[in-house]
């Protein structure tokens, strides 16, 4: 599905990412914690072509078949630092903002018969037509309980904070990514919201998907039980684990690790 | 391993901004046909020879020579937000006729001064614009088209289909022949020859444009439209419009217009004038697409226009619908005086400036009746080095008791090296009178386009989107077949058909 090698990036002259590994195969979860500022959203960021950042060094390969050692066979794979944002969106990489934005004037309806005609046009395929594409955002509504009234809507425009996280795993279950990365999408949800959210992503993974969730706490790793759990610190994954990783990190904090690794 | 290759992300949407918004103009062609072009520059005589020429009756010069007299007298304005170029009025012919030498309409009993067979390159043009002159190509079938290029009025489609109805629809020309009375009666009493220095210069030396009538009772059975083409090289277009909807009657009209590219200025300055009688309704919408000039500001048609109408009867309405995109100068006010006891009026306006376009535009609402309402939308979209203005005047005379007006005029911009501003004035001499106004000023965001981006909508269908969204309470207001056209001038698929 994907292989992060010696990946850095910077924002301006401040370098964020340090040297970042991942291999993610189909059918996986992995969640990704760590302090404040140690670059889990860059990592997100980059990942699907956000322009902010760039990119000074490493490889990250897309889609393909994995070989023994994880490796991404070069046959079918995809170099996503060559390709467009929109590009990196058709091959089936999706992002759950932190902050989804607000966009007056453009009914959700409209903007998610853009993005799905956009999708269709890279596969070579006719426009959907509009009986069954509004049959597909009523199906999809139901993933999430977000309330049709929304979808008529502008696009994030006057959402609460709940309704923002719904309505972006509402757009994750609409385009069926094959890779999503929940960035903080926890964040500013009450319990209950959390649970549909998660209860959401939860009914979307198959086989076939993957799934990076990005996090402080391991509430709702609790709902979405990831495979792996990573830390990010200064740039780097320094520890890798199962979920009960996220388990020692809830009780005691990062400064445990920050020892591990030699630092004060 | 930067993004397409860009230093800043700044610089990238500065890129897509100027992509999006690099439109070539695509009605920039010329027609090549024998035109007869008189004398440059502009004296009595000339006026005299314009009045000959159309075979005018003495009241028709008469009321030229008048307003010639008066603007000898006068200076352009300079108030306007926008730098017109000097234009040296000596240096312009004010009369081209590309249906010269033809024979004119002997074999009927009409006086339209049309010709009776249409020379094959103006049918060509006028097919390339999308304009069929042959009825049986209308564009939907249910609309009647004016053609006017330059100085002349080629063709009327769907007269006599329209005269069954009572309705008139012919060329102003035609009509101070065969309509004397209602041109007499009605021309220049909404834009009087003084009103201002343009205004003055057309009613001297207007050449061709349309006439509507509509009589008492009569929902016209037709979309009516004209479609103005300026092709000749150092002419400029005067043309005159005049719209009479008498009582209970009710009628949609179009405008177009378009121009080749040409690297001088070419003048237009234009009047319409309508008058709407008591309970009668008029539409009148416009997409103004002439040619802009070039990327660095050369060339362009210079749009100086007087649009005005009155809302003499009761219970009346009037409604301007506007999508400009086009012209070098923009200074145009499509006003509305609501005269009549609740009588409504509505100005819908889109205006779209890019690269060194300059656009002033806006509405005068004077509220004089009782219990008169108006309402003002203007939407301003500007990108690369354009200033796009929005200037109103709203007044409530003494008489008008309970004068209701509501305005919103917000700005797009696109990009950091354009301008957007807003001159509003209000004027009120009535203490019930209630003048609500709104406004915004708005950028597309990196972060709206990224956030399209990762949905896999590129940039451009991303800005057409958002700029469609916004216009859309405008572009709404428009018939079917304008709709189309605006859609594409406004570079995307409208929104709207789905959901």
């Amino acid at each position: 599905m994907l292989e992060v090698k010696n990946l850095h990036a910077r924002i301006g002259e401040k370098e964020i990412l340090k040297g970042i590994n991942l291999v993610i195969n189909d059918g996986e979860t992995h969640a990704i914690m760590g302090p404040n500022g140690s670059g889990k959203s860059t990592l997100s960021a980059v990942l699907v072509g956000n322009p902010q950042y760039e990119v000074t060094e490493g490889e990250v390969w897309f889609n393909g078949k994995h070989s023994a050692d994880g490796r991404l066979l070069p046959e079918g794979r995809k170099n996503l630092l060559e390709m467009k944002p929109e590009d990196r969106a058709h091959e089936g990489i999706f992002l759950s903002f932190q902050y989804p934005v607000e966009i007056p004037g453009v009914s959700m309806t409209n903007f998610m018969k853009a993005a799905i005609n956009e999708k269709r046009k890279y596969q070579g395929l006719e426009p959907m037509n509009a009986a069954e594409f509004l049959k597909l955002m009523r199906e999809k509504r139901k993933v999430v309980e977000l309330d049709s009234k929304l979808s008529n809507r502008s696009v994030n425009e006057g959402f609460s904070g709940g309704e923002k996280k719904r309505n972006e795993i509402f757009q994750m279950a609409m385009l069926e990514p094959k890779l999503s990365i929940l960035d903080e999408t926890d964040s500013g949800l009450d319990v209950d919201a959390m649970r549909i959210v998660a209860e959401g992503v939860n009914k979307l993974q198959t086989p076939e998907t993957s799934c990076i969730v990005i996090t402080h706490y391991d509430r709702l790793l609790e709902m979405i039980r990831p495979q792996y759990v990573h830390v990010l610190y200064q740039g780097r994954i320094v520890k890798t684990g199962g979920p009960e990783l996220a388990v020692l990190i809830q009780e005691h904090g990062y400064d445990w690790i920050k020892e591990e690794i030699g630092e004060e | 391993m930067k993004s397409e290759g860009f230093a800043t992300a700044s610089e990238a949407r500065n890129e897509y901004v100027r992509r999006v918004t690099e439109q070539k103009y695509e009605f920039g062609f010329t027609t090549d046909i024998h035109t007869e072009i008189i004398e440059k520059g502009l004296n009595e005589n000339i006026v005299r020879l314009i009045s000959a020429k159309k075979g005018e009756p003495e009241w028709m010069l008469d009321f030229r020579l008048k307003a010639f007299r008066y603007w000898r007298e006068q200076t352009e304005p300079k108030w306007g937000h926008v730098h017109v170029p000097p234009i040296d009025y000596q240096e312009i012919s004010y009369y081209a006729d590309p249906t010269y030498g033809k024979s004119r309409n002997s074999n009927n009993s009409s006086n339209s001064g049309q010709p009776d067979t249409i020379d094959p390159e103006l049918e060509k043009t006028f097919d390339k614009l999308g304009i069929p002159l042959e009825e049986r190509l209308a564009l939907s079938g249910n609309t009647a088209v004016d053609a006017i290029m330059d100085s002349v009025s080629v063709k009327t489609t769907f007269k006599e289909k329209l005269r069954e109805k009572g309705v008139i629809f012919c060329s102003i020309g035609e009509a101070v022949k065969e309509h004397g009375d209602l041109v007499r009666q009605y021309l220049g009493s909404v834009v009087p020859y003084r009103d201002n220095f343009f205004a003055a210069l057309n009613s001297a030396v207007f050449s061709d444009g349309s006439f509507v009538y509509i009589p008492k009772g009569v929902r016209c059975p037709m979309e009516l439209s004209s479609y103005f083409r300026i092709n000749a090289r150092n002419t400029g277009q005067f043309e005159r419009t005049l719209i009479i909807a008498d009582d209970d009657s009710y009628v949609s009209y179009l405008e177009g217009c378009t121009a080749p590219m040409r690297d001088e200025n070419q003048l237009h300055a234009a009047i319409v004038e309508i008058i709407v009688m008591n309970r009668a309704e008029v539409k009148y919408s416009t997409v103004q697409n002439w040619y802009p000039g070039d990327e660095n500001g050369k060339g362009g048609v210079l749009n100086l226009v007087t649009k005005r109408g009155e809302l003499r009867g009761v219970d009346s309405k009037l409604s301007w619908t506007q999508v400009e995109t086009g012209s070098a100068i923009t200074w145009k006010y499509p006003s509305c005086i609501l005269r009549g006891d609740r009588s409504q009026a509505e100005f819908y306006s889109v205006a779209v400036t890019n690269n060194y376009q300059e656009a002033d535009t806006g509405t005068k609402m004077i509220h004089l009746g009782k219990n008169t309402k108006s309402t003002i939308i203007s939407k301003g979209i500007s990108a690369g080095h354009s200033q796009n203005s929005y200037r109103g005047l709203v007044r409530a005379a003494a008489t008008a008791d309970n004068a209701r007006n509501y305005s919103s005029c917000d700005s797009l911009l696109l990009g950091s090296d354009c301008g957007a501003h807003t001159f509003p004035y209000m004027d009120v001499h009535n203490e019930t009178a209630i003048f609500e106004h709104e406004a915004t000023t708005s950028k597309i965001s990196e972060e709206q386009l990224f956030y399209c981006n990762q949905r896999g909508i590129p940039t451009e269908q991303a800005v057409g989107l958002i700029v469609n969204g916004y216009a859309k309470e405008v572009l709404q207001k428009l018939p079917m077949e304008f709709a189309v056209e605006a859609q594409k001038l406004l570079s995307v698929s409208l929104e709207g058909t789905v959901g």
